[in-house]
């Protein structure tokens, strides 16, 4: 999004979900985590407006915003794919071959961790373990779990995802 | 709705395990099978569809259990919404189980060593409902705890001999003492799940299969320390654990359970869910409590510690999800009965998550004191593919990989620690002969890299140089000297870190140089893997004495660069290699360099 030698264009977005979630937690002790997380809900990532409204309605600083959202793994600050693609790269998974599935991701939709497609239509993302241990290595898009992955299943499910809009 | 002890009851495992493998579908297939042919009516009795929490044997969803009533359960797995009708038709209406798609005599090998005690609602319940929890003696351990002080609720706790769940292994009751003894009259109980180790979910079970369990273990916590506000702090990887929890406390709500005077019983507590944001430090105390707070989560120095100081200031108490699930079974049973189970210095039950090159991975609940062997072997079942065991990484990031020789190593705190490894959470990564040591430690530090919060100099900066050298070693670039560098950068790491993620990063990298430093030197001197698994070092041959010409790799192989016939040797094409390694993992008899 905002490359130094270009102008930063000012995002124009509607702030009306982000002063609803503020709204929601404006009294609550330690607000800030929840309201980042319920913006990203809205959104699909934090815009830099928000961060600007957030920081002037809870009164904290901006850079101690950035600071939290630079800190966690699942803020994100640039708009991502319709499909998240999340490669566990747990123990189980890693010992089972989950380095091989992250390559054929690579090599298949030219994306590595934390990067998107072009189209917007593929996020590809490498976790640390999602807990479902038991079938490792596992993948998940979006909400769909897919165990016990191999370098043929996995051409099935970027073929199956290709397919939808 | 409770379940009615005449109805015919389906059990479907609707773990985050069950789900992904389809137990949605099947449950769907159960509801339509019944109503499309009016089973009820010929059978003159209700059949209730029930959604459990995880059994334990996730290699094997979906599990289904059929109870008729005066029977016992049988239990079906591998369940697809394809074999319900045969099942609907043959048990539910003939009341002859269907033996050919019943779980082999290795189901009852995997529970048979097992004493599944917080598990025991697990599997068994319908995990959404507060009626089925209590007429499985939920709540009795609240209302006993609530006739005794306070400081008998902690001396019950303490005379049991629960130690921590989450690893460190600190009495409970010693714990909850300090926090009691803190002046003031605001106080917080915060319950860690965020089970951030790879390779452990036994909380995310407990959270998705019995969350009342775990809200009674905290009222009983706060009664006896004094809180009047908990938290549970959970991983935001988990949703499915989330809602069930978020459900289970609203019901509470409703039911005058939680909030002011709870259940009448003349204590005030309220609890609520905070998601974490994927940070594998917010396991740490201190940075759990900054995250709360709405701040990095960064570790801070103790003392002062959360009894004295905590969150916002005031006294806190924190303990593990599976600590809070045990304590609600020492009040059903009484201290005595507790602390009956187990070993000398650790006592009850401790669950462990199976995963690796084992045949049956899953959750598995033992005695502490239990030997490795018995669990890797007896209950789940020995090494996929009938490969050679090589080693066990217990206690996840933090702790050691165990050899052959430390399978008689009872599962209980001061063993493990002896043999170089720790409990940890539970976590056990079974390794065979083609996984490579040098490659895990590799893994781990790589892990606890990205992971550390940044905050102290030996941990930010020493975890990224050990890194490099593993780097560099695996990739064939090892030189004389690291392994010593290794292993004095480790004991300084370990010496000078801030908090216990520092404090115990380097444990992999120690215990595989002092039980597998035959394999360092092979990639440093020879340039070799010995378990042909790190990339850089591979030739992609076939090794032709140990090729028994099966056609393994030729079937795997996705660009099919392998030329095989039947009894002839499999040959690699080169030039159509795209060095995925399918091959590798597919042969049985490691015959590809």
């Amino acid at each position: 999004m905002s490359n130094a030698a270009e102008t930063v264009q000012e995002e124009e977005i509607d702030l009306a979900a982000a002063n609803e979630v503020i709204d929601k937690y404006m009294d609550m002790h330690g607000a800030l985590m929840p309201v980042l997380q319920d913006v990203q809900e809205a959104y699909g990532y934090i815009p830099e407006p928000c961060v600007h409204l957030i920081a002037e309605r809870l009164n904290v600083y901006t850079s101690q915003i950035y600071g939290v959202l630079t800190f966690y793994a699942q803020f994100h600050l640039e708009p991502r794919g319709r499909y998240i693609v999340r490669v566990c790269m747990g123990t189980a998974c890693h010992v089972k071959g989950a380095g091989r599935i992250a390559d054929t991701l690579k090599e298949r939709l030219g994306i590595g961790h934390a990067e998107t497609t072009e189209d917007l239509k593929f996020t590809a993302e490498y976790v640390a373990c999602i807990g479902a241990c038991g079938m490792a290595p596992v993948i998940m898009v979006n909400d769909g779990t897919y165990g016990s992955m191999t370098v043929q299943k996995m051409d099935e499910v970027i073929a199956k995802y290709k397919a939808m809009d | 709705m409770a379940a009615n002890a005449e109805n015919i009851k389906v059990l479907i495992c609707q773990g985050t395990g069950g789900l992904a493998s389809g137990a949605q579908a099947v449950a769907e297939a159960f509801e339509e099978e019944f109503a499309k042919k009016g089973v009820e009516a010929k059978v003159g009795k209700r059949c209730e569809v029930i959604g459990t929490g995880c059994r334990g044997l996730c290699a094997n969803d979906v599990l289904v259990d059929i109870v008729m009533p005066g029977h016992e359960g049988v239990t079906y797995d591998f369940v697809t919404p394809e074999m319900v009708p045969q099942i609907v038709e043959e048990h539910v209406i003939g009341n002859q189980p269907v033996e050919k798609k019943k779980a082999g005599p290795y189901y009852e090998k995997f529970l048979e060593k097992q004493h599944r005690v917080v598990f025991s609602r697990c599997g068994t319940v319908n995990a959404e409902s507060m009626d089925d929890f209590i007429a499985h003696r939920g709540f009795e351990g609240i209302k006993k705890a609530v006739k005794m002080a306070p400081a008998e609720v902690i001396d019950e706790v303490k005379r049991s001999g629960l130690r921590g769940r989450g690893g460190g292994g600190f009495p409970t009751g010693v714990k909850w003492s300090f926090c009691a003894a803190s002046p003031g009259n605001e106080k917080y109980l915060i319950c860690n799940a965020d089970e951030g180790d790879p390779g452990a979910f036994m909380d995310r079970s407990i959270l998705e299969g019995d969350p009342y369990g775990l809200i009674e273990g905290m009222m009983i916590g706060a009664y006896a320390i004094g809180c009047t506000f908990g938290y549970v702090y959970c991983r935001a990887e988990y949703p499915l654990a989330i809602k069930r929890l978020q459900k289970a406390i609203d019901t509470c709500y409703e039911k005058g359970i939680l909030g002011k005077n709870c259940m009448g019983l003349g204590f005030d507590f309220d609890m609520r869910i905070k998601a974490g944001a994927g940070a594998f430090v917010c396991g740490e105390e201190t940075a759990l409590m900054a995250s709360i707070e709405g701040q990095r989560g960064m570790s801070r120095p103790r003392p002062p510690f959360p009894a004295v100081r905590g969150l916002w200031g005031k006294p806190t108490n924190i303990n593990n999800v599976e600590t809070f699930a045990n304590v609600s079974y020492i009040f059903y049973n009484g201290a005595d009965w507790y602390s009956s189970i187990g070993t000398e210095g650790t006592k009850g039950t401790k669950i462990f998550a199976l995963t690796g090159k084992v045949k049956h991975t899953g959750l598995v609940e033992v005695p502490a004191g239990t030997t490795m062997r018995e669990v890797i072997f007896d209950v789940c079942g020995g090494i996929l593919k009938n490969r050679k065991f090589k080693a066990v990484q217990a206690g996840g990031p933090s702790g050691g990989c165990l050899p052959p020789v430390a399978l008689d190593a009872q599962v209980d705190y001061d063993s493990l620690i002896k043999a170089g490894a720790m409990m940890g959470s539970g976590g056990l990564v079974v390794m065979d002969e083609t996984t490579c040591m040098v490659d895990i430690a590799r893994f781990f530090l790589n892990f606890t890299r990205v992971e550390s919060c940044g905050k102290c100099i030996p941990c930010r900066i020493g975890l990224k140089i050990m890194l490099e050298i593993l780097e560099r070693i695996t990739s064939g670039e090892g030189q004389e000297g690291d392994i010593e560098m290794l292993e004095d950068m480790a004991v300084d790491i370990k010496k000078s870190s801030l908090c216990g993620l520092g404090q115990t990063a380097p444990n992999p990298v120690l215990s595989t140089i002092r039980y597998f430093r035959d394999e360092y030197e092979a990639h440093i001197k020879d340039k070799y893997c010995p378990s042909h698994s790190c990339k850089p070092l591979l030739k992609f041959e076939v090794i032709k004495e140990a090729c028994k010409m099966c056609g393994m790799c030729y079937k795997v192989c996705p660009v099919d660069a392998i030329i095989w016939e039947k009894k002839q040797l499999a040959v690699i094409d080169k030039e159509k290699c795209t060095k995925c390694t399918s091959c590798y993992d597919a042969c049985p008899f490691m015959a590809i360099e």
